[in-house]
Protein backbone atom coordinates (compact mmCIF):
# COMPACT_ATOMS: atom_id res chain seq x y z
CA UNK A 1 0.00 0.00 0.00
CA UNK A 2 1.49 3.22 -0.96
CA UNK A 3 0.74 6.82 -2.30
CA UNK A 4 1.53 5.70 -5.78
CA UNK A 5 -1.48 3.46 -5.84
CA UNK A 6 -4.05 6.50 -6.01
CA UNK A 7 -2.12 7.11 -9.01
CA UNK A 8 -4.46 4.81 -10.91
CA UNK A 9 -7.15 6.69 -11.85
CA UNK A 10 -10.04 4.49 -11.26
CA UNK A 11 -8.59 4.15 -7.20
CA UNK A 12 -8.33 7.71 -7.78
CA UNK A 13 -11.83 8.21 -8.22
CA UNK A 14 -12.86 6.27 -5.59
CA UNK A 15 -10.89 7.38 -2.88
CA UNK A 16 -11.68 11.33 -3.86
CA UNK A 17 -15.58 10.57 -3.84
CA UNK A 18 -15.16 9.49 -0.89
CA UNK A 19 -13.61 11.88 1.12
CA UNK A 20 -14.64 14.54 -0.95
CA UNK A 21 -18.02 15.64 1.14
CA UNK A 22 -16.13 15.39 4.19
CA UNK A 23 -13.78 18.10 2.21
CA UNK A 24 -16.49 20.30 1.18
CA UNK A 25 -18.40 20.53 4.75
CA UNK A 26 -15.03 20.97 6.52
CA UNK A 27 -13.96 23.84 4.02
CA UNK A 28 -17.17 25.43 3.94
CA UNK A 29 -17.35 25.12 7.75
CA UNK A 30 -13.55 26.64 8.52
CA UNK A 31 -14.09 29.00 5.65
CA UNK A 32 -17.46 30.68 6.75
CA UNK A 33 -16.78 30.30 10.65
CA UNK A 34 -13.59 32.13 9.84
CA UNK A 35 -14.91 35.03 7.63
CA UNK A 36 -17.70 35.46 9.93
CA UNK A 37 -15.46 35.23 13.08
CA UNK A 38 -12.72 37.52 11.37
CA UNK A 39 -15.54 39.92 10.01
CA UNK A 40 -17.77 40.73 13.13
CA UNK A 41 -15.78 38.89 16.43
CA UNK A 42 -12.53 40.94 15.94
CA UNK A 43 -11.66 44.74 16.87
CA UNK A 44 -11.50 47.68 14.61
CA UNK A 45 -7.24 48.59 14.35
CA UNK A 46 -6.68 52.09 15.81
CA UNK A 47 -5.29 52.88 12.69
CA UNK A 48 -6.90 50.97 9.88
CA UNK A 49 -9.97 50.96 11.34
CA UNK A 50 -12.46 47.96 9.96
CA UNK A 51 -10.48 48.07 6.65
CA UNK A 52 -8.10 45.98 7.95
CA UNK A 53 -10.87 42.47 8.14
CA UNK A 54 -9.69 42.24 4.12
CA UNK A 55 -6.63 40.37 5.62
CA UNK A 56 -8.87 37.30 6.19
CA UNK A 57 -9.45 36.95 2.23
CA UNK A 58 -6.58 38.47 1.39
CA UNK A 59 -4.05 36.41 2.98
CA UNK A 60 -5.33 33.33 2.15
CA UNK A 61 -5.65 33.72 -1.11
CA UNK A 62 -2.40 35.03 -1.77
CA UNK A 63 -0.96 32.16 0.46
CA UNK A 64 -2.86 29.71 -1.79
CA UNK A 65 -2.12 31.41 -5.50
CA UNK A 66 1.51 30.52 -4.65
CA UNK A 67 0.99 27.08 -3.17
CA UNK A 68 -1.16 26.15 -6.15
CA UNK A 69 1.78 26.94 -8.30
CA UNK A 70 3.83 24.91 -5.71
CA UNK A 71 1.36 22.17 -5.91
CA UNK A 72 1.51 22.57 -9.94
CA UNK A 73 5.41 22.29 -9.98
CA UNK A 74 5.29 19.16 -7.78
CA UNK A 75 2.79 17.35 -9.79
CA UNK A 76 4.35 18.41 -13.46
CA UNK A 77 8.14 16.92 -11.85
CA UNK A 78 5.88 13.33 -11.24
CA UNK A 79 4.57 13.40 -14.48
CA UNK A 80 7.57 13.92 -16.00
CA UNK A 81 9.61 11.27 -13.97
CA UNK A 82 6.76 8.52 -13.16
CA UNK A 83 4.19 9.20 -16.41
CA UNK A 84 1.00 9.32 -14.29
CA UNK A 85 -1.73 10.82 -15.79
CA UNK A 86 -3.92 11.60 -12.62
CA UNK A 87 -0.80 14.25 -11.73
CA UNK A 88 -0.64 15.85 -15.15
CA UNK A 89 -4.44 16.27 -14.86
CA UNK A 90 -3.82 17.52 -11.24
CA UNK A 91 -1.88 20.28 -12.15
CA UNK A 92 -4.50 21.19 -15.23
CA UNK A 93 -6.84 21.11 -12.79
CA UNK A 94 -4.98 23.62 -9.77
CA UNK A 95 -4.22 26.08 -12.86
CA UNK A 96 -7.00 27.75 -13.09
CA UNK A 97 -7.82 28.19 -9.48
CA UNK A 98 -4.19 29.51 -8.52
CA UNK A 99 -4.84 32.02 -10.97
CA UNK A 100 -8.12 33.01 -9.26
CA UNK A 101 -6.81 33.29 -6.09
CA UNK A 102 -4.08 35.62 -7.66
CA UNK A 103 -6.60 37.67 -8.92
CA UNK A 104 -8.70 37.60 -5.60
CA UNK A 105 -5.18 38.28 -3.71
CA UNK A 106 -4.57 41.07 -6.04
CA UNK A 107 -8.22 42.77 -5.92
CA UNK A 108 -8.51 42.27 -2.21
CA UNK A 109 -4.80 44.40 -1.95
CA UNK A 110 -6.03 47.06 -4.55
CA UNK A 111 -8.92 47.72 -2.62
CA UNK A 112 -7.65 47.64 0.72
CA UNK A 113 -5.08 49.41 -0.69
CA UNK A 114 -6.75 52.72 -1.90
CA UNK A 115 -8.19 53.86 1.60
CA UNK A 116 -4.34 53.12 3.68
CA UNK A 117 -2.23 53.65 1.01
CA UNK A 118 -4.10 55.90 -0.66
CA UNK A 119 -3.40 54.38 -4.23
CA UNK A 120 -4.70 50.97 -5.68
CA UNK A 121 -1.74 50.10 -7.01
CA UNK A 122 1.79 50.87 -6.76
CA UNK A 123 5.17 49.03 -8.11
CA UNK A 124 6.43 47.33 -4.89
CA UNK A 125 8.11 44.12 -4.88
CA UNK A 126 5.46 42.13 -3.73
CA UNK A 127 2.83 43.53 -5.53
CA UNK A 128 4.69 43.35 -9.16
CA UNK A 129 5.66 39.89 -7.94
CA UNK A 130 2.02 38.71 -7.91
CA UNK A 131 1.41 40.15 -11.22
CA UNK A 132 4.43 38.20 -12.32
CA UNK A 133 2.83 35.30 -11.06
CA UNK A 134 -0.47 36.36 -12.80
CA UNK A 135 1.32 36.22 -16.35
CA UNK A 136 2.75 32.77 -15.47
CA UNK A 137 -0.23 31.50 -14.68
CA UNK A 138 -1.84 33.28 -17.83
CA UNK A 139 0.87 31.54 -20.31
CA UNK A 140 0.54 28.26 -18.57
CA UNK A 141 -3.28 27.51 -19.36
CA UNK A 142 -2.78 28.75 -22.79
CA UNK A 143 -0.05 26.30 -23.64
CA UNK A 144 -2.67 23.48 -22.27
CA UNK A 145 -5.26 24.99 -24.26
CA UNK A 146 -3.09 25.20 -27.68
CA UNK A 147 -2.15 21.60 -28.26
CA UNK A 148 -4.14 18.90 -28.97
CA UNK A 149 -2.14 15.95 -27.99
CA UNK A 150 -2.89 15.00 -24.46
CA UNK A 151 0.45 13.59 -23.44
CA UNK A 152 2.24 16.38 -25.53
CA UNK A 153 0.34 19.09 -23.61
CA UNK A 154 1.11 17.72 -20.35
CA UNK A 155 5.15 17.54 -21.56
CA UNK A 156 5.37 20.25 -22.73
CA UNK A 157 3.42 22.54 -19.93
CA UNK A 158 5.32 20.38 -17.33
CA UNK A 159 8.48 21.64 -18.48
CA UNK A 160 6.98 25.06 -18.89
CA UNK A 161 5.90 24.81 -15.51
CA UNK A 162 9.19 23.54 -14.26
CA UNK A 163 11.44 26.55 -16.23
CA UNK A 164 8.71 28.78 -15.38
CA UNK A 165 9.07 28.20 -11.74
CA UNK A 166 13.02 28.90 -11.97
CA UNK A 167 12.37 31.81 -13.72
CA UNK A 168 9.57 33.01 -11.15
CA UNK A 169 11.63 32.51 -8.50
CA UNK A 170 14.44 34.85 -10.11
CA UNK A 171 12.00 37.89 -10.53
CA UNK A 172 10.47 37.56 -6.75
CA UNK A 173 13.95 38.41 -5.80
CA UNK A 174 14.98 41.04 -8.80
CA UNK A 175 12.31 43.00 -8.17
CA UNK A 176 13.98 43.53 -4.81
CA UNK A 177 16.82 45.27 -6.74
CA UNK A 178 14.14 47.27 -9.07
CA UNK A 179 11.88 49.04 -6.64
CA UNK A 180 11.33 50.09 -2.77
CA UNK A 181 8.90 48.51 -0.99
CA UNK A 182 5.20 50.06 0.12
CA UNK A 183 4.18 46.53 0.95
CA UNK A 184 4.10 45.64 5.03
CA UNK A 185 6.25 42.50 6.41
CA UNK A 186 4.76 38.73 6.95
CA UNK A 187 1.79 38.78 8.77
CA UNK A 188 2.20 35.79 9.82
CA UNK A 189 5.69 33.92 10.67
CA UNK A 190 6.49 30.71 13.14
CA UNK A 191 8.47 32.66 15.50
CA UNK A 192 6.07 35.21 17.58
CA UNK A 193 8.73 38.08 17.17
CA UNK A 194 6.88 39.90 14.25
CA UNK A 195 3.17 38.85 13.62
CA UNK A 196 -0.46 40.13 13.90
CA UNK A 197 -1.81 40.61 17.26
CA UNK A 198 -3.40 37.47 18.67
CA UNK A 199 -6.71 38.56 18.24
CA UNK A 200 -6.58 38.40 14.24
CA UNK A 201 -4.03 35.90 13.93
CA UNK A 202 -6.28 32.80 15.17
CA UNK A 203 -9.34 33.76 13.02
CA UNK A 204 -6.60 34.28 10.17
CA UNK A 205 -5.55 30.98 10.87
CA UNK A 206 -9.14 28.63 10.61
CA UNK A 207 -9.34 31.51 6.92
CA UNK A 208 -5.99 29.63 6.01
CA UNK A 209 -7.15 26.24 6.90
CA UNK A 210 -10.38 26.79 4.98
CA UNK A 211 -8.66 28.19 1.89
CA UNK A 212 -6.34 24.70 1.98
CA UNK A 213 -9.63 23.10 2.13
CA UNK A 214 -11.16 24.91 -0.51
CA UNK A 215 -8.12 24.46 -2.91
CA UNK A 216 -7.60 20.52 -2.18
CA UNK A 217 -11.61 20.38 -3.07
CA UNK A 218 -11.84 22.18 -5.98
CA UNK A 219 -8.43 20.77 -7.44
CA UNK A 220 -10.18 17.07 -6.44
CA UNK A 221 -13.49 17.79 -8.51
CA UNK A 222 -11.47 19.62 -11.64
CA UNK A 223 -8.93 16.41 -11.54
CA UNK A 224 -12.32 13.88 -11.75
CA UNK A 225 -14.04 15.92 -13.99
CA UNK A 226 -10.97 16.12 -16.58
CA UNK A 227 -10.65 12.45 -16.07
CA UNK A 228 -14.28 11.72 -16.68
CA UNK A 229 -13.59 14.16 -20.04
CA UNK A 230 -10.74 11.93 -20.62
CA UNK A 231 -12.40 9.03 -20.59
CA UNK A 232 -15.41 10.07 -22.58
CA UNK A 233 -12.98 11.02 -25.30
CA UNK A 234 -11.77 7.65 -25.01
CA UNK A 235 -15.20 5.94 -25.88
CA UNK A 236 -15.64 8.65 -28.28
CA UNK A 237 -12.77 7.48 -30.14
CA UNK A 238 -13.54 4.07 -29.64
CA UNK A 239 -17.19 4.29 -31.91
CA UNK A 240 -15.94 5.84 -34.45
CA UNK B 1 27.99 21.13 -33.41
CA UNK B 2 29.80 23.90 -35.10
CA UNK B 3 28.87 22.77 -38.40
CA UNK B 4 25.45 23.33 -37.08
CA UNK B 5 26.13 26.64 -35.67
CA UNK B 6 27.78 27.67 -38.84
CA UNK B 7 25.03 26.30 -41.18
CA UNK B 8 22.06 28.38 -39.04
CA UNK B 9 24.39 31.52 -39.50
CA UNK B 10 24.51 30.48 -43.46
CA UNK B 11 20.90 30.65 -43.51
CA UNK B 12 20.31 33.85 -41.68
CA UNK B 13 22.67 35.63 -43.54
CA UNK B 14 21.85 33.98 -47.05
CA UNK B 15 18.44 33.57 -46.91
CA UNK B 16 16.67 37.31 -47.28
CA UNK B 17 18.37 38.35 -43.99
CA UNK B 18 16.10 37.23 -40.74
CA UNK B 19 19.96 39.97 -39.51
CA UNK B 20 19.14 42.71 -40.99
CA UNK B 21 14.95 42.59 -40.28
CA UNK B 22 16.40 42.26 -36.61
CA UNK B 23 18.23 45.56 -37.03
CA UNK B 24 15.50 47.20 -38.67
CA UNK B 25 12.62 46.55 -36.07
CA UNK B 26 15.09 47.67 -33.24
CA UNK B 27 15.60 50.84 -35.11
CA UNK B 28 12.03 51.46 -35.26
CA UNK B 29 10.88 50.49 -32.10
CA UNK B 30 13.36 53.37 -30.64
CA UNK B 31 12.32 55.51 -33.07
CA UNK B 32 8.78 55.13 -32.00
CA UNK B 33 9.50 56.32 -28.53
CA UNK B 34 10.32 60.01 -29.03
CA UNK B 35 7.12 59.46 -31.32
CA UNK B 36 5.30 58.42 -28.25
CA UNK B 37 6.49 60.21 -25.55
CA UNK B 38 8.04 63.29 -27.34
CA UNK B 39 11.39 65.27 -27.95
CA UNK B 40 12.09 66.08 -24.83
CA UNK B 41 15.77 65.00 -24.33
CA UNK B 42 16.10 65.28 -20.48
CA UNK B 43 12.91 62.74 -20.22
CA UNK B 44 14.82 60.86 -23.04
CA UNK B 45 17.64 60.13 -21.55
CA UNK B 46 16.03 59.15 -18.53
CA UNK B 47 13.71 56.48 -19.94
CA UNK B 48 16.90 55.76 -22.22
CA UNK B 49 18.31 52.62 -20.47
CA UNK B 50 14.82 50.69 -20.53
CA UNK B 51 13.91 51.37 -24.12
CA UNK B 52 16.98 50.32 -25.52
CA UNK B 53 16.41 46.73 -23.48
CA UNK B 54 13.15 46.70 -24.15
CA UNK B 55 13.51 47.46 -28.00
CA UNK B 56 16.28 44.69 -27.54
CA UNK B 57 14.02 42.56 -26.17
CA UNK B 58 10.84 42.51 -28.65
CA UNK B 59 13.82 42.04 -31.31
CA UNK B 60 15.28 39.04 -30.33
CA UNK B 61 11.14 37.78 -29.69
CA UNK B 62 11.00 38.62 -33.20
CA UNK B 63 12.99 36.04 -34.69
CA UNK B 64 12.67 33.50 -31.98
CA UNK B 65 10.49 31.54 -34.13
CA UNK B 66 12.73 31.02 -37.16
CA UNK B 67 14.78 29.04 -34.45
CA UNK B 68 13.04 25.60 -34.61
CA UNK B 69 9.85 26.73 -37.19
CA UNK B 70 11.72 26.18 -40.33
CA UNK B 71 13.46 23.28 -39.74
CA UNK B 72 10.86 21.43 -37.86
CA UNK B 73 8.68 22.12 -41.06
CA UNK B 74 11.18 20.64 -43.55
CA UNK B 75 11.70 17.56 -41.35
CA UNK B 76 15.32 18.74 -40.87
CA UNK B 77 14.79 18.85 -37.11
CA UNK B 78 13.95 14.79 -37.13
CA UNK B 79 16.96 14.48 -38.79
CA UNK B 80 18.86 15.91 -36.31
CA UNK B 81 17.30 15.01 -33.89
CA UNK B 82 18.39 10.68 -34.92
CA UNK B 83 22.56 12.32 -34.85
CA UNK B 84 24.93 12.11 -32.37
CA UNK B 85 24.77 14.80 -30.86
CA UNK B 86 22.12 14.53 -27.79
CA UNK B 87 18.81 17.05 -28.27
CA UNK B 88 20.29 19.18 -25.85
CA UNK B 89 23.28 20.08 -28.22
CA UNK B 90 21.55 20.90 -31.28
CA UNK B 91 19.43 23.14 -28.77
CA UNK B 92 22.41 24.89 -27.40
CA UNK B 93 23.75 25.31 -30.97
CA UNK B 94 20.62 27.16 -32.40
CA UNK B 95 20.57 29.26 -29.58
CA UNK B 96 24.09 30.11 -29.78
CA UNK B 97 23.70 30.95 -33.94
CA UNK B 98 20.44 32.76 -33.11
CA UNK B 99 22.69 35.28 -30.13
CA UNK B 100 25.30 35.62 -32.95
CA UNK B 101 22.48 37.02 -35.42
CA UNK B 102 20.65 38.66 -32.64
CA UNK B 103 22.14 39.21 -29.73
CA UNK B 104 25.34 40.61 -30.84
CA UNK B 105 23.93 42.93 -33.59
CA UNK B 106 21.45 44.33 -31.18
CA UNK B 107 24.58 44.83 -28.80
CA UNK B 108 26.32 47.11 -31.31
CA UNK B 109 23.25 48.90 -33.02
CA UNK B 110 22.59 49.96 -29.24
CA UNK B 111 25.34 52.27 -29.27
CA UNK B 112 24.25 54.39 -32.34
CA UNK B 113 20.79 54.19 -31.06
CA UNK B 114 21.59 55.33 -27.66
CA UNK B 115 22.62 58.46 -29.09
CA UNK B 116 19.55 59.07 -30.67
CA UNK B 117 17.46 58.63 -27.52
CA UNK B 118 20.12 61.20 -25.20
CA UNK B 119 21.81 58.45 -22.91
CA UNK B 120 24.13 59.88 -21.04
CA UNK B 121 27.92 59.50 -21.92
CA UNK B 122 28.84 57.72 -18.73
CA UNK B 123 26.18 55.20 -19.13
CA UNK B 124 27.54 53.49 -22.70
CA UNK B 125 29.84 51.62 -21.33
CA UNK B 126 27.04 49.82 -18.99
CA UNK B 127 24.98 49.65 -21.62
CA UNK B 128 27.13 47.42 -24.01
CA UNK B 129 28.08 45.35 -21.25
CA UNK B 130 24.66 44.66 -19.99
CA UNK B 131 23.54 43.49 -23.79
CA UNK B 132 26.00 41.83 -23.94
CA UNK B 133 26.02 39.92 -20.71
CA UNK B 134 22.17 39.92 -21.39
CA UNK B 135 21.01 38.86 -24.38
CA UNK B 136 22.54 35.15 -24.43
CA UNK B 137 19.90 34.90 -21.51
CA UNK B 138 17.38 36.57 -24.27
CA UNK B 139 18.27 33.70 -26.84
CA UNK B 140 18.47 30.91 -24.35
CA UNK B 141 15.33 31.74 -23.02
CA UNK B 142 13.91 32.21 -26.22
CA UNK B 143 14.58 28.91 -27.75
CA UNK B 144 12.59 27.36 -25.15
CA UNK B 145 9.67 29.00 -25.82
CA UNK B 146 10.53 28.02 -29.67
CA UNK B 147 10.96 24.38 -28.93
CA UNK B 148 7.57 24.43 -26.88
CA UNK B 149 5.73 26.04 -29.62
CA UNK B 150 7.63 24.21 -32.45
CA UNK B 151 4.64 21.98 -33.31
CA UNK B 152 1.69 24.60 -32.66
CA UNK B 153 0.07 26.19 -35.89
CA UNK B 154 0.65 29.87 -35.78
CA UNK B 155 2.07 29.56 -32.14
CA UNK B 156 3.24 33.10 -32.52
CA UNK B 157 1.18 35.22 -30.20
CA UNK B 158 1.61 31.77 -27.86
CA UNK B 159 4.93 31.52 -27.93
CA UNK B 160 5.13 35.38 -26.94
CA UNK B 161 2.83 35.02 -24.23
CA UNK B 162 4.96 32.46 -23.07
CA UNK B 163 8.45 33.99 -23.41
CA UNK B 164 7.86 37.50 -22.44
CA UNK B 165 7.32 36.34 -18.54
CA UNK B 166 10.15 34.38 -18.54
CA UNK B 167 12.55 37.87 -19.46
CA UNK B 168 11.24 39.62 -16.30
CA UNK B 169 14.23 39.17 -14.47
CA UNK B 170 16.81 39.83 -17.53
CA UNK B 171 14.68 43.16 -17.98
CA UNK B 172 14.66 44.25 -14.62
CA UNK B 173 18.38 43.96 -13.66
CA UNK B 174 19.83 44.55 -17.18
CA UNK B 175 17.72 47.79 -17.06
CA UNK B 176 18.74 48.81 -14.00
CA UNK B 177 22.24 48.25 -14.97
CA UNK B 178 22.19 50.99 -16.86
CA UNK B 179 19.76 54.23 -15.51
CA UNK B 180 21.27 56.64 -13.86
CA UNK B 181 21.49 56.56 -10.28
CA UNK B 182 22.01 52.84 -9.54
CA UNK B 183 24.07 52.56 -6.61
CA UNK B 184 25.94 50.02 -7.50
CA UNK B 185 25.64 48.73 -11.28
CA UNK B 186 28.69 46.11 -10.94
CA UNK B 187 26.63 43.75 -8.53
CA UNK B 188 23.73 43.90 -10.75
CA UNK B 189 25.87 43.05 -14.17
CA UNK B 190 27.27 40.45 -12.24
CA UNK B 191 23.43 39.09 -11.31
CA UNK B 192 22.92 39.82 -15.11
CA UNK B 193 25.64 37.16 -16.19
CA UNK B 194 24.35 34.80 -13.78
CA UNK B 195 21.16 35.13 -15.23
CA UNK B 196 22.39 33.95 -18.57
CA UNK B 197 24.67 31.50 -17.55
CA UNK B 198 21.74 29.74 -15.19
CA UNK B 199 19.97 30.03 -18.89
CA UNK B 200 22.85 28.58 -20.53
CA UNK B 201 23.01 25.50 -18.09
CA UNK B 202 19.58 25.07 -17.87
CA UNK B 203 17.51 25.83 -20.86
CA UNK B 204 18.97 22.96 -23.13
CA UNK B 205 18.25 20.02 -21.34
CA UNK B 206 14.31 21.63 -20.87
CA UNK B 207 14.43 22.57 -24.48
CA UNK B 208 15.60 18.73 -25.75
CA UNK B 209 12.81 17.68 -23.73
CA UNK B 210 10.08 19.89 -25.55
CA UNK B 211 11.75 19.20 -28.85
CA UNK B 212 11.74 15.37 -27.55
CA UNK B 213 7.46 15.52 -26.98
CA UNK B 214 6.97 17.36 -30.19
CA UNK B 215 8.54 15.22 -32.24
CA UNK B 216 7.08 12.10 -30.90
Amino acid sequence: MSLWEYANPAKFMALSGRILPTLTIGAAVLLFGGLIWGFFGTPADYKQGSTVKIIFLHVPTALMAINAWIMMLVASLIWLVRRHHVSALAAKAAAPIGMTMTLIALATGAIWGKPMWGTYWAWDPRLTSFMILLVFYFGYLALWEAIEDKDTAADLTSILCIVGSVFALLSRYAVNFWSQGLHQGASLSLDKEQHVDNAFYFPLLVCIGGMVLLFITLVLVRTRTEIRARRLGALRAREV
Amino acid sequence: MKSLILRDLKLAFRSGGGFALTLAFFLIVVMFVPFGVGANLELLSRIAPGILWIGALLSCLLSLDRIFQLDWEDGTLEALATSPIPLSGIATAKACAHWITTGLPITIAAIPLGYLLNLPTDAYTWLIASLALGTPALSFIGAFGAAITVGIKRGGLLLSLLVLPLYIPTLMLGAQVVATGTQNPAQLLALVAAISLLSIALIPPACAIALRANLR
